[in-house]
């Protein structure tokens, strides 16, 4: 395959993973958004932490391999974002932290503040990636200071780094994508909710979606009308924007109809449609520098080379398709729904026949 | 603020996030074995008490699996964060090791983790004994790639430097992926892995043996657990012999500084103790071996090891003007504590099988019993240290070098990243990692005065799947 093929086909399949990472922990941290609104009770903040239980990590892992995949496809991408997106990307890490550890954590203790402040992580631990992800996007489509400056290294485009600061990223534009995933997550989870859940949980979480749902759409469409002044091929974005929009306003007519399954495919294709039409708009640049268009980093700059590219493209083909059967494998294994009758009264243990008898004997 | 301070804490951010970071891998890794084991040892024999074990370990795996995640996720970034220079030279050559660990081992770990978690009454019994086993192998590819990443830095072989970019560019993956450097350094880790694992759960099931408590479920723990200590031990030796032979054909320099050995010498000896500054041109060590380190380097007692002096004036040959010394006095000490202190389990392993031998049960509150349980409270310490120096020792012994022979540390750092944010965020890591350290410890303290459940649920999915032919909602086996 020619080079030209190979980043193409890296291109894609680093959009690919982020849709993924989007699709799948976007609605886990909608249901952590949604947490302290819908978990009215303690019944309830554990129906919903449980309907993400299983799955919270493996979905979070697409993020773990969005990264790792463009450190080895597009170097110069992984090393000056993540330099140049420094404490945005900080924060991210704290939040995902405080949220892994909180999940794991939380029921470990029968102590009502112990699982409040857990609840509160929980929150900022899903707030915070729900927007700052969002926020990221909107710099690297709509461009951040990115010039040369002098380093150990020969080469024009290894000199290419982040000059602005942290605050320079929260432009209008950024800012505004990111209240559009904060406000798309939170409507996706709360249709996952509704799809995992049944009782008085799936009408609260219904009735959530399409409340969120109907400001989420609106400021979805200013984002990605926005999004279109950068995009490189407007021909093409523009109809998938439009198709993005029918698509989340099919999910909230499904949601109103009750029907669970085809909103949550509905928000999924959402997502995935609106996060190809960045890239897509993007294609062939990987950042857009707002200084000079000449310092844009882009597929072709930023690249492994072709070996590299060529064993990499090999373990993806044959792997891809595997970690996808037993991810979703995993999603048939817990695809009941779940209702606050079915929680075991003391979390972790069980059943009342399986306690810690040994507990007296400490 | 100059680039040296954004340099020297991005490097103290380095060594705090990645030595935290490794204090969970050990225990996760051995661990997924032990409960791996454990459980086979239930569905096999179909005796509870391995069930309990299963359980009781289990819980305290979990605990600390969520620490290696989340402290994980960081060790994935932060190459792009504090190094952007580095991930620009050698992205081509190591991210592949590193995009495959995503692909092949954290995919498998994360999920069939979830599904055993989970699944207790969602998968059959063999089914879902196969989960941990699946997770339990994820978490040796994952050490796998990692550390032939790692064995790059120290010995990097499949590349040629591109002269327009001067990246790093790979020519060979298998190269890079089974050279020595990396297959040996798997071994001695994963060794090093067991041997930590093993001292939890020998020192936990020691403990509670010695106290009489849940005896009859906490003997074969440990008996299990004190026979892996010592088999990894005899490993955790041969793979560090042979660790030693390579590095000082790759690495002389590090060599050199494990030892203080200043000056070239045949039947160079080995120190135990020194005293006084090492960071001079010569050494006073106190008790030494002669030969030692000759043999650990060669094989033979006579053989010459090239000191530090002549290793400086020669790599200056090489690589022009420049300090090519490691720091000796942590070179020199992190060695020997490695060795000592990850040695310290083997003794408490030995002790174990021979006091619980042939059913025994020692009486309470001798003298005996008060200092093995002592002994057994701090034990864990002593790997999870060893571990920790050596990484001290092989990565503060490559110093200068990132990547060794190729790029600088000093000029691998980010150059717009300013001091000020380094030291944010390493305050802001440092103080969260700091409290969940508490709680984690705390938590598995609790855990571990619960003991084992007792009267475990023998077969949960036999149970869900009778339910399920009722209409009524069935409580969850397990649930958060």
């Amino acid at each position: 395959m020619t080079i030209d093929t190979l980043v193409l086909i890296w291109f894609g399949l680093i959009a690919i993973l982020w849709v993924g990472y989007f699709i799948l922990d976007g609605f886990d941290q909608g249901v952590g958004v949604l947490l302290p609104f819908l978990g009215k009770d303690e019944l309830r903040r554990r129906v919903m932490i449980n309907t993400i239980g299983p799955v919270w990590d493996g979905n979070e892992v697409w993020l773990l391999v969005a990264g790792g995949a463009t450190f080895a496809a597009f170097p110069l991408w992984y090393a000056t974002m993540f330099s140049g997106y420094y404490l945005a990307l900080f924060l991210i890490l704290l939040a995902l932290i405080l949220r892994g550890v909180a999940f794991e954590y939380r029921g470990k203790r029968d102590d009502a503040r112990w699982r409040k402040r857990w609840d509160a992580a929980i929150f900022v631990g899903s707030v915070i990636p729900a927007t700052l992800f969002g926020v990221a996007f909107g710099n690297v489509v709509g461009g951040s200071p990115i010039s040369p400056i002098e380093t150990t290294l020969p080469g024009e485009a290894n000199s290419l780094n982040y000059t602005g600061t942290f605050f320079d990223l929260l432009n209008p534009f950024s800012l505004t994508l990111g209240v559009m995933t904060l406000l798309v997550f939170t409507t996706h989870g709360a249709i996952f909710l509704a799809l995992k859940t049944k009782g008085e949980m799936r009408e609260a979480a219904r009735k959530a979606a399409l409340r969120v749902g109907v400001v989420a759409a609106l400021v979805a469409v200013v984002a990605l009308l926005w999004a279109q002044l950068y995009s490189g091929r407007v021909v093409v974005t523009l109809p998938m924007v439009l198709l993005a929009a029918v698509a989340f306003l099919g999910a909230l007519a499904a949601t109103w109809r009750g029907r669970d399954g085809w909103a949550f495919i509905l928000t999924s294709l959402t997502i995935a449609l609106a996060v190809f039409s960045l890239f897509v708009g993007l294609w062939p640049n990987v950042m857009v520098s707002s200084i000079d268009a000449a310092y844009n980093l882009t597929v072709y700059n930023a690249s492994s080379q072709e070996y590299t590219l060529t064993v990499m493209t090999w373990v993806a083909v044959i792997m891809t398709p595997i970690v996808l059967i037993y991810q979703g494998w995993t999603y048939w294994v817990f695809r009941k729904r779940i209702s606050t009758s079915m929680i075991p009264p003391e979390p972790q243990s069980g059943r009342a026949d399986d306690r810690f008898a040994g507990a007296s004997q400490g | 603020m100059g680039l040296m301070e954004a340099l020297d804490l991005a490097r103290w951010q380095f060594g705090i996030t990645t030595v935290y970071h490794f204090l969970f891998v050990p225990l996760t890794i051995g661990g997924a074995f032990f409960v791996a084991g454990f459980q086979t040892a239930w569905v096999r024999t179909g005796n509870p008490r391995y069930l309990q074990l299963t359980k009781f370990f289990g819980k305290l795996f979990l605990i600390n699996f969520a620490m290696g995640v989340v402290t994980g996720i960081v060790q994935e970034f932060q190459f792009g964060m504090n190094w952007s220079v580095y991930s620009r030279f050698v992205g081509d050559v190591f991210g592949a090791p590193l995009a495959m660990e995503g692909l092949l081992a954290f995919f498998l770990e994360s999920t069939f983790l979830g599904l055993w978690i989970f699944g207790w009454d969602r998968l059959p019994k063999k089914l879902h004994l196969a989960t941990i086993w699946a997770a339990a192998f994820g978490t040796l590819i994952s050490a796998y790639f990692i550390l032939a990443a790692n064995a790059w830095m120290q010995h990097p072989v499949g590349y040629v430097i591109d002269p327009e970019t001067g990246r790093a560019v790979l020519t060979s993956i298998t190269e890079v992926l089974f050279q020595n450097t990396a297959v040996i350094a798997f071994f001695h880790t994963i060794f090093a892995c067991f041997m930590t694992a093993g001292a939890a759960v020998a020192a936990i099931g020691g403990y509670k043996l010695m106290k009489g408590k849940q005896a009859e479920i906490f003997r074969p723990a440990v008996k299990a657990s004190s026979v892996v200590i010592l088999l990894a031990a005899v490993g955790l030796a041969i793979t560090g012999d042979m660790d030693a032979k390579i590095m000082v054909q790759q690495q002389p320099m590090k060599m050199a500084a494990a030892e203080a050995l200043y000056e070239t010498s045949s039947d160079a000896p080995f120190s135990i103790l020194s005293v006084g500054d090492l960071s001079g041109s010569e050494a006073t060590h106190l008790i030494e071996v002669p030969g030692l380190l000759s043999w650990m380097a060669t094989g033979s007692f006579g053989a010459e090891v090239q000191g530090i002096n002549d290793l400086q004036e020669q790599y200056v040959a090489t690589y022009g003007p420049g300090n090519y010394v490691p720091y000796v006095p942590i070179t020199y000490w992190s060695f020997r504590l490695m060795i000592g202190l990850g040695m310290i389990a083997a003794v408490f392993a030995l002790w174990s099988l021979w006091v619980f031998r042939r059913k025994r049960q020692p009486e309470e509150g001798t003298r005996l019993a008060k200092i093995y349980t002592a002994f057994a409270t701090v034990l864990v310490l002593f790997p999870l240290l060893g571990n920790s120096f050596g990484w001290i020792f092989t990565e503060m012994g490559r110093q200068p070098w990132i990547v060794f022979g190729l790029q600088q540390t000093a000029d691998a750092v980010s150059p717009l990243v300013s001091a000020t944010e380094v030291w944010i965020t390493m305050l802001g890591f440092t103080l969260v990692y700091f409290i969940l350290a508490i709680i984690e410890v705390k938590l598995l303290l609790v855990y571990i005065r619960r003991g084992a459940p007792e009267d475990v649920v023998a077969d949960p999915y036999a149970d869900a799947v009778a339910a399920e032919k009722s209409d009524a909602d069935k409580e969850l086996y397990f649930a958060y």
